[in-house]
C-alpha cells in the first residue's frame, strides 16, 4: 500500500518577517516616549506659628505692585536688574557665624499682581546667592 | 600569473541577532513609554531660568490652577476650602509629599497665597512652583 502525502505542509511559522514587525513596533514606541521631565522652582513654606523675630537689618524687602513693577528697599528696579541689585545686597550684609549669608530676601506681592511676574521675580531672587527667601502675605 | 586569496572572509554583516537587539529596544521604549493619563487644565505655565527637576513622581501630587481661578486635584474641580483636607490626606499617606503647583501665568496672587494658606493647614510644607525653562 502506498500511503503518501500528497502535499508537504510546511510546520514552521515564517520568521523571515518578525524584524520587520518588531521594526514597527519599535518605531510606534519611539515616537510616542515623552520623556516628560517636570520642572519648576522648589520652595518650602513656613511652618504654622513659627514666628521670630528678625533683626530689620538682615532683610531685604522686594515689592511686586499690580503692574509689575518692583520696589528693591524702596527703589525702583528693572525686572532684570533684580538679580544684581540683591546680589550686592547679599554680599555687602555678609555671612553669619554658621557661614550662610545673613540677608533674608522678603518677596511681597499684592493680590492683583499676575502670578507670572511673582515667579519671574522670584526666579531671579533665586539666581542670587540669598537662600533665605520669605514669601510675605499680599495684604488683603 | 595565477592570484589566488588566501583567506575567503565573508563580507556579510551578520544579521541572526539582529531581531534580538530591536526586541531589546522595543522592550525599553515600552517600559520607558509613560501614557498620560491626565492632562489637567489648559493652563499656560511661567518661564524662569533657576528651575530644578522633580524627584520621583510617586512622591508628587499635582494642584492645577487654571486661568479663571478654578482649583484641580486629581481630575476634579474643587473648591478652595476642599484644598487641604484632600492634600493632608495624601500627605497622610506619603510623608515625603512634595505638591507640584500647576498655575497659569494670568492667575492672580490672591488666589495663590490662599492655596499657600491652604497647603500650610495641611502642613505639605515643600512645594514646587511649575514653569517651563528658558535661557535668558
Amino acid at each position: 500500500m502506498d500511503i503518501r502525502r500528497r502535499k508537504k505542509p510546511n510546520d514552521e511559522i515564517p520568521t523571515a518577517s518578525l524584524p520587520d514587525i518588531v521594526f514597527m513596533l519599535l518605531i510606534f514606541f519611539l515616537v510616542t516616549t515623552t520623556i516628560d521631565m517636570d520642572k519648576g522652582i522648589m520652595m518650602v513654606l513656613p511652618d504654622r506659628g513659627g514666628e521670630f523675630k528678625v533683626n530689620p537689618e538682615n532683610i531685604c524687602n522686594v515689592l511686586v505692585n499690580a503692574t509689575g513693577q518692583v520696589l528693591v528697599d524702596d527703589e525702583p528696579v528693572e525686572l532684570r536688574q533684580i538679580s544684581d541689585k540683591v546680589e550686592s545686597k547679599v554680599i555687602s550684609r555678609g555671612k553669619d557665624a554658621d557661614g550662610k549669608w545673613k540677608l533674608i530676601v522678603s518677596i511681597k506681592t499684592e493680590p492683583d499682581t499676575p502670578y507670572n511676574t511673582y515667579i519671574q521675580v522670584l526666579d531671579q531672587v533665586k539666581r542670587t546667592k540669598a537662600t533665605k527667601i520669605s514669601i510675605a502675605e499680599p495684604e488683603q | 600569473m595565477q592570484f589566488s586569496r588566501k583567506s575567503k572572509a565573508s563580507a556579510d554583516i551578520p544579521t541572526a541577532s539582529l531581531p534580538d537587539i530591536i526586541f531589546m529596544l522595543l522592550i525599553f521604549f515600552m517600559v520607558a513609554t509613560v501614557f498620560k493619563e491626565f492632562r489637567g487644565l489648559p493652563i499656560q505655565l511661567p518661564a524662569a531660568l533657576k528651575t530644578e527637576k522633580l524627584e520621583s513622581k510617586r512622591n508628587v501630587a499635582y494642584v492645577w490652577i487654571g486661568r479663571q481661578g478654578q482649583i484641580s486635584v486629581d481630575d476634579k474641580i474643587i473648591a478652595m476650602d476642599d484644598v487641604s483636607p484632600i492634600l493632608s490626606d495624601k500627605f497622610a499617606q506619603n510623608r515625603r509629599l512634595l505638591i507640584s503647583l500647576k498655575i497659569d501665568k494670568e492667575v492672580k496672587m490672591g488666589i495663590v497665597s490662599d492655596l499657600h494658606e491652604k497647603l500650610r493647614d495641611a502642613y505639605t510644607l515643600r512645594i514646587n512652583y511649575a514653569t517651563k525653562h528658558v535661557e535668558n
